[in-house]
């Protein structure tokens, strides 16, 4: 997921000061210096960076906050202030027009996914505000960009006007009438992608946007786009009148710092982020949360409303107590993962869980291995799944059920172990006070490896930061 | 005088690089054109023009590590040549790209024809970036040397994917092979190797469907795809191109560090170089990880692709110096 390594690298130098009890002021320009190049690294524009550790430091470099009580925490209160401030403070909603047809109109670089985006979003307003979209395919010049839309329309179930080559002012024009007498009274308007210095494109859509009148401009963004981020946000801005930004391949592991300088450049907010190649898969933006998510406080907020959407609170409760007590069994394992499996893919689920972004190869969580483990599940007998030291004791009937389920044994073994862990780590759960649970979710479960891994990379970055 | 500047005192080479000056030059507003301003206009070698230095080219996209390491080239050239002009520089730090870039190799980024039979060459990379216009205009050039070409449709994931390649099929004259959107791309790919040999075409342009490279389930399908050409190729003659946006930042190392671990990519061909984007991350890219850049895509014509040429790209990147 997007922000990934600049969470790490930002875990990386808060941890080295957040348990100091004093702060100098050379602590502070030592993760200020950490903390530019994990901005820089993640695309952030240069001169963003540069006013933002400038900000930051002024701050921390206070009197107050060096001598209070632990200063460590209150730099990274201040980072995380100045962060979500940069990002916009509130999630910006979409404006609708109130009495007739609402129109919304796509811009954006070739290749940003525009069309992709623009059958999303009409999926998405149909589905939240209930309207009834009309897609209108305004791209002449690529080689079937009609036929895309039409495709992506034809999937969602959403009507797709076109008029093949016309002039796409003309095209625009007729779909508003067309929307007026069929009664739609939302209009998505799928633009060509062009570049912010060609003259007679930037022209078009110009005339495109005196004739539409849209109540939304949207320029989508690729989430991976770099330091040009900057010029090309403000020629489109100038342009015309964005009224927001669509961050789209969010769900690579792009950094997406892009976002952050187009924020701070036009101060146009980014209102939904495209997080995966499902036509379903658009989120509306959270600025404050993708903040927090830099800063690897994870994203609990997410998680914490899908939970409370997908999940019985007594479900959850029983589940609990169950887990708790260690007399946890495969029945139990199998519930647990339908319940994750309600709340979406396990790979996109564990990285909003705070301190896990920072352990290794999460992307390296395949969904199937939840398919598999079920399998294994099913192939056992009722009374195993209750008793899983029966299968412990018995390597024909782990033979048997790795033949049932078309898995090795190797992987009835692992599944064996797996559940054995869990319970253990239940236990100490239990026997934990509450504060060193906190560092657990903090990653200081493997404080070793970072600190071999800080030093090998401040050697090699050599004197000059 | 420098050796990048002799490169230049012919006409022809002058000629040929302004191609990629007009690309890139509708932006020399921007951070690069800035370069002789500010050595010209700082009187000593500090710790201020390191920094001024570092920021124009990271403003070009050039990755973080590559740029401090860059930088620290820079200031021991200062130190063993014992240059005090800021002027004296400009030359030191072209060269030093250059350097850079070619790391003591001679490269050859010209496609590699199998003079016995079929070439294949196949085009990926993460969404949106051009691959099937990159391959519409790889065909014409191609065509341009005699060549018989023909497409494989193996995008049949995108919506309109499958008649995009065909229309530019269409354009440059060229059959496509290609399947009912939602097939098996393994299964077009086997398919159009087969009737590419036997129809005695000379190279086979594969498309592929756009993928994220953290997304490990398409990571696989991509790893079979390469499978199936190694097979059906006998490993020999094949071109894996990778496919970058002018306008990606960092992801581009990642981009490229995990598609050649699944396929072997031998070439990078950079779209997008018309707009104000520098590219700057496929220097990043050589310097990290050796994988040379082919092509250059610089504007919508069918005409539009050139091969990469280092002195061009530098001379787009700094063309105020010769001025």
């Amino acid at each position: 997921m997007a922000f990934e390594n600049l969470t790490s690298r930002f875990q990386m130098a808060l941890r080295r000061i957040t348990g100091k009890a004093k702060l100098s002021e050379n602590d502070i320009d030592q993760m200020m210096r950490e903390v530019r190049l994990s901005l820089l690294e993640a695309d952030v524009n240069y001169k963003v960076v540069k006013e933002f550790t400038e900000e930051v430091k002024a701050q921390a470099y206070g009197e107050k906050i060096l001598k209070g009580l632990n200063p460590g925490q209150q730099v990274v209160k201040i980072v995380n202030d100045e962060l979500t401030k940069l990002m916009g403070e509130t999630t910006e909603e979409l404006i609708f027009n109130q009495s007739g047809i609402t129109v919304i109109l796509l811009v954006g670089l070739q290749g940003a996914g525009k069309t992709t985006t623009a059958g999303k979003l009409a999926n998405f307003i149909r589905e939240k505000n209930n309207k009834n979209p009309l897609l209108v395919a305004a791209d002449i010049y690529r080689p079937a960009a009609i036929e895309q839309l039409q495709t992506v329309g034809s999937q969602l179930d959403i009507p797709v006007f076109e008029m093949g080559k016309t002039k796409p002012e003309t095209i625009v024009k007729k779909s508003l009438e067309y929307a007026e007498i069929n009664d739609f009274d939302l209009v998505i308007i799928d633009t060509a992608g062009r570049l912010h210095i060609d003259n007679d494109m930037m022209n078009e859509i110009k005339n495109i946007e005196k004739i539409a009148e849209p109540h939304e401009v949207l320029l989508t963004v690729d989430a991976m786009t770099g330091q040009d981020a900057v010029n090309v946000a403000k020629a489109f801005y100038d342009a015309l009148s964005i009224t927001g930004c669509i961050l789209t391949k969010l769900d690579g592991d792009t950094r997406g710092g892009a976002a952050l300088s187009i924020r701070k450049i036009t101060n146009v907010p980014i209102k939904f982020s495209g997080t995966g190649e499902k036509l379903t898969e658009i989120e509306v933006f959270h600025p404050e949360r993708m903040a927090s998510r830099i800063l690897g406080m994870g994203d609990i907020m997410s998680l914490v409303e899908k939970a409370t959407a997908e999940i019985d609170e007594d479900e959850a409760m029983n589940m609990m107590e169950k887990m708790m007590s260690g007399k946890f069994n495969y029945n139990d394992l199998l519930k647990q993962m339908k319940m994750i499996k309600r709340m979406g893919k396990f790979s996109g689920l564990i990285k909003m869980i705070p301190g896990m972004s920072s352990m290794a190869n999460m992307d390296k969580v395949d969904d199937k291995q939840l398919i598999y483990i079920e399998a294994v599940i099913n192939s056992m007998t009722k009374d195993e799944r209750k008793k899983p030291e029966l299968l412990d004791r018995s390597s024909s009937r782990r033979n048997r059920v790795a033949r049932g389920s078309g898995r090795s044994t190797t992987d009835v073994n692992r599944l064996i172990s797996t559940l054995e862990k869990q319970k253990k780590m239940m236990l100490r759960f239990q026997n934990m006070d509450p504060s060193q649970m906190q560092n657990m979710s903090q990653g200081v479960l493997q404080p070793k490896q970072s600190r071999a891994m800080r030093r090998s990379k401040g050697k090699k970055k050599g004197g000059f930061r | 005088m420098g050796l990048f500047q002799r490169l230049f005192q012919s006409k022809e080479g002058k000629r040929k690089a302004e191609k990629y000056k007009i690309g890139m030059m509708k932006t020399r507003k921007g951070s690069l054109s800035s370069l002789k301003d500010i050595l010209l206009n700082t009187k000593t070698i500090n710790e201020d023009l390191f920094l001024k230095l570092e920021e124009i080219f990271i403003m070009a996209d050039i990755g973080v590590d590559t740029v401090i390491e860059f930088i620290e080239t820079l200031r021991e050239a200062v130190k063993k040549e014992k240059i005090q002009k800021p002027i004296q520089l400009e030359n030191i730090i072209v060269d030093k790209i250059f350097e850079m870039y070619l790391k003591d190799e001679i490269l050859n980024t010209n496609i590699k024809y199998n003079n016995e039979g079929l070439t294949v060459i196949l085009f990926v990379g993460v969404n949106g970036t051009g691959k099937t216009t990159s391959i519409g205009k790889l065909a014409h050039k191609i065509k341009n040397d005699g060549k018989t070409v023909m497409f494989a449709a193996g995008d049949t994931f995108r919506a309109g994917a499958i008649n995009q390649l065909k229309i530019w099929g269409e354009r440059v004259d060229v059959p496509v092979v290609s399947k009912d959107a939602g097939s098996d791309p393994s299964s077009v790919i086997f398919e159009a190797i087969k009737k590419a040999k036997e129809q005695d075409i000379d190279v086979l342009l594969i498309d592929t469907a756009g993928r994220l490279q953290n997304k490990v389930n398409l990571m696989n399908e991509l790893n079979k795809i390469n499978r199936i050409i190694k097979r059906e190729t006998n490993d020999q003659s094949y071109e894996t191109y990778l496919v970058i946006d002018a306008t990606t930042g960092q992801n581009g190392l990642s981009q490229a560090k995990i598609f050649s671990e699944v396929t072997n990519v031998t070439g990078i061909i950079l779209t997008k170089l018309d707009g104000t984007a520098k590219g700057g991350i496929v220097l990043a890219i050589r310097n990290k990880l050796g994988i040379p850049i082919s092509f250059v895509g610089m504007g919508e014509k069918i005409t539009d692709l050139e091969y990469f040429d280092i002195e061009n790209y530098i001379y787009g990147l700094f063309a105020d110096f010769f001025e």
